[in-house]
C-alpha cells in the first residue's frame, strides 16, 4: 500500500458512481412498492454471527480516551441478520435495509472487507416465496429476466457428475483429482464440506447464471448456517443467486428454533477452534428473540457492490467502489 | 526458509514448489457458498516456462523462492552461450539461448540488463525496456510510394527483425520497446 501521489483519487469512474446511486434508488423503490419498511440497525453490536468461515472485526469502546485499547469490545456486523431478526421477533412484517457489513481477511477482485449489503425479511414467506421475491428484485435491477431454480443436487449431478448429499469426502476428492483440480497438500485434511466447496467453485459456479440468472437452492444440511433443515435426505432451506458465475445473494428460510441454533453454535465453535481460530460468543440477543418467538420468515442478503459491478459490465469491485480498502 | 502465507499472495510473488521457482501470475480469492477461503493461483515455472493452476486454502503457505534480481552487463555471445557480468561484483554468468529467450533480439555488448538468479544460478535475463539499435539492413525507401507502403521489416545489428515505418534506412539508429518488440522512434546518433 505505497503512498502514491494519485492514490487520493477514486478507483471508480463517475459514470459507475452515478450508476450506483441510480441502483440504490431503484432498490428502495422496489421495496417501497411492496410495502417493505426501510430500517436501520447498529453496525456495532455485542453479538456476532457464529460462522466457521466468517471472521468479524472487533472494535474497542474505551472507558478512558488515554487508553484506547482498553474497554468493552463490540463487533462490526458481518451482516445485519441478528438485529433484523430481533425486529422481526418484535412484530416486524416486511423490513429491509441497505447497510455496510465488515468481514476480516476478505480482499480480492470480488471482495472488500467493508461492503454494502441489501438485506430483507418477510413474515410468512416459505423458501419458494423467498426465491420468487429475490427473482423479482434481481429482474427489476439487472433486466436479464427471471431466475431459473436449480437444486444443489441437480447442479452437482449436471456439472460434476456426483451426488453432493450421499458422496464421501474420498469420493469428492477423486472427482476433483479426475477433473485435474490441482490443490495444496493441506487439502488432504479437508472434510466433506471443504471438498464440496472446492468442486462448487471450480466445476459448478462457472456455469451458473450464464444464459440467465440462476438460484441454486436446497444446500447440504451441513451448510445450513441459519437456515431450517427439512426433508429426506435432509437439506438446508438455503438458496443463493448466481449471475454470470458471480455469487450475488444468499437466503434462508430462517431457523426459528433457539435450541437448534445453540447446538449449531457449539459445533461451529468447535470447528473454529480446530481451525486455530478464536471461538465466538454463543449466547446473543438473537437467541433471546428466538426464545420469545421469531415468526416463520425468509430472509435474503444481497451484495450490492457486486450487483453494481455486474450491471456496469465490470470485472473488479474496485471499478464500482469509490475507495476500496487499499485507498480507504 | 522464508515462506508466504495466503494473506501475502499477490501477483509477482516468487515462490518455490517441488524445488522449482515460480512466479505468481494471478491469484483470485474466492469463498464459494459461505465456505472456506480458497486462493485460485496461476503460477509460471521460471525454469521451464510452464503454467501451473493450483488452489490453496486460506492459511496455507508457499516457500519463498531463493530468487534475487541483479544488474548484469552483457559481455559477448559465443557458441550458443551468452556471457554476462554482475555489474557490482564482476562475477560472470553464462546463459543458454533458451534461458535468454526473446532477450537475444536486443542484446548489445555492454548493455546493462536485469538478471534473475535462483540459488545463485541465472535463470532469466531481461534487457532494458527501451533499447537503441542500429539498422543493419532494410529495403530502401521508395519515394512517392508512402501511401501504400507505410511499414517494412528491418534487420537490426543483433540479427532481430522489427517492423518499422518505411522512411527509415540502413545505418539509422532506432528505439525499440523490448516488452512488445515494437518500433518507437528514430534515435539520434
Amino acid at each position: 500500500m505505497s503512498k502514491q501521489p494519485n492514490d487520493f483519487l477514486p478507483t471508480a469512474s463517475w459514470a459507475h458512481l452515478r450508476l450506483r446511486a441510480e441502483l440504490l434508488a431503484r432498490t428502495r423503490e422496489f421495496f417501497a412498492t411492496r410495502d417493505f419498511l426501510e430500517v436501520e440497525t447498529p453496525l456495532l453490536s455485542a453479538d456476532t454471527v457464529v460462522d466457521r468461515h466468517l471472521d468479524p472485526l472487533a472494535v474497542t469502546l474505551p472507558d478512558d480516551p488515554r487508553r484506547p485499547d482498553v474497554g468493552r469490545k463490540l463487533w462490526l456486523q458481518t451482516s445485519p441478520e441478528f438485529a433484523m431478526k430481533r425486529l422481526m421477533a418484535a412484530g416486524g412484517e416486511a423490513i429491509y435495509q441497505i447497510t455496510k457489513a465488515f468481514r476480516a481477511g476478505e480482499t480480492g477482485t470480488r471482495h472488500n472487507p467493508e461492503f454494502t449489503m441489501v438485506e430483507w425479511y418477510r413474515r410468512g414467506d416459505s423458501m419458494a416465496a423467498g426465491m420468487e421475491l429475490l427473482s423479482e428484485l434481481q429482474e427489476s435491477l439487472l433486466g436479464w429476466g427471471p431466475a431459473e431454480r436449480l437444486s444443489y443436487a441437480e447442479a452437482f449431478s449436471k456439472h460434476a457428475g456426483i451426488d453432493p448429499h450421499q458422496s464421501t469426502a474420498d469420493e469428492l476428492a477423486q472427482v476433483a483429482s479426475k477433473r485435474g483440480i490441482d490443490v495444496s497438500e493441506s487439502f488432504g485434511r479437508m472434510d466433506r464440506d471443504g471438498w464440496l466447496n472446492l468442486i462448487l467453485s471450480h466445476l459448478v459456479e462457472p456455469h451458473l447464471g450464464q444464459s440467465r440468472p440462476t438460484i441454486l437452492h436446497s444446500y447440504p444440511a451441513s451448510q445450513a448456517a441459519l437456515a431450517q433443515v427439512q426433508g429426506d435426505p435432509p437439506v438446508a432451506q438455503r438458496f443463493e443467486l448466481y449471475v454470470r458465475g458471480v455469487e450475488l445473494a444468499n437466503g434462508y428460510h430462517e431457523l426459528i428454533d433457539p435450541q437448534v441454533l445453540r447446538e449449531r453454535n457449539r459445533a461451529t465453535n468447535a470447528h473454529r477452534v480446530a481451525d486455530g481460530k478464536p471461538a465466538l460468543p454463543e449466547e446473543s440477543r438473537l437467541l433471546a428473540a428466538m426464545e420469545a418467538g421469531l415468526p416463520n420468515c425468509t430472509g435474503v442478503a444481497l451484495g450490492f457492490d457486486r450487483l453494481v459491478m455486474l450491471v456496469a459490465g465490470a470485472e473488479n469491485l474496485a471499478d464500482v467502489i469509490a475507495f476500496p480498502i487499499d485507498r480507504a | 526458509m522464508a515462506s508466504y502465507n495466503t494473506n501475502d499472495f499477490k501477483r509477482g510473488l516468487k515462490v518455490q514448489i517441488d524445488g522449482d521457482p515460480y512466479i505468481m501470475v494471478e491469484c483470485n480469492f474466492v469463498k464459494p457458498g459461505k465456505g472456506n477461503a480458497l486462493y485460485k493461483c496461476k503460477l509460471r515455472n521460471l525454469l521451464r516456462n510452464t503454467m501451473l493452476d493450483r488452489t490453496l486454502k486460506g492459511g496455507d503457505s508457499l516457500e519463498a523462492a531463493d530468487v534475487t534480481e541483479i544488474k548484469a552487463q552483457f559481455l559477448y555471445h559465443q557458441q550458443g552461450m551468452f556471457v554476462f557480468m554482475d555489474s557490482v561484483n564482476y562475477e560472470q554468468y553464462e546463459l543458454t539461448k533458451e534461458q535468454v529467450d526473446e532477450a537475444w533480439k536486443y542484446l548489445k555488448e555492454g548493455m546493462e540488463c536485469s538478471m534473475v538468479l535462483f540459488n545463485n544460478k541465472p535463470i532469466s535475463v531481461s534487457p532494458p525496456n527501451h533499447v537503441v539499435l542500429q539498422i543493419e539492413y532494410c529495403e530502401p525507401s521508395i519515394k512517392g510510394n508512402t501511401a501504400t507502403n507505410l511499414t517494412k521489416p528491418v534487420k537490426l545489428e543483433t540479427g532481430a527483425e522489427v517492423i518499422c515505418p518505411a522512411f527509415v534506412g540502413i545505418g539509422d539508429l532506432i528505439k525499440v520497446d523490448t516488452r512488445t518488440g515494437e518500433y518507437l522512434e528514430r534515435a539520434k546518433a
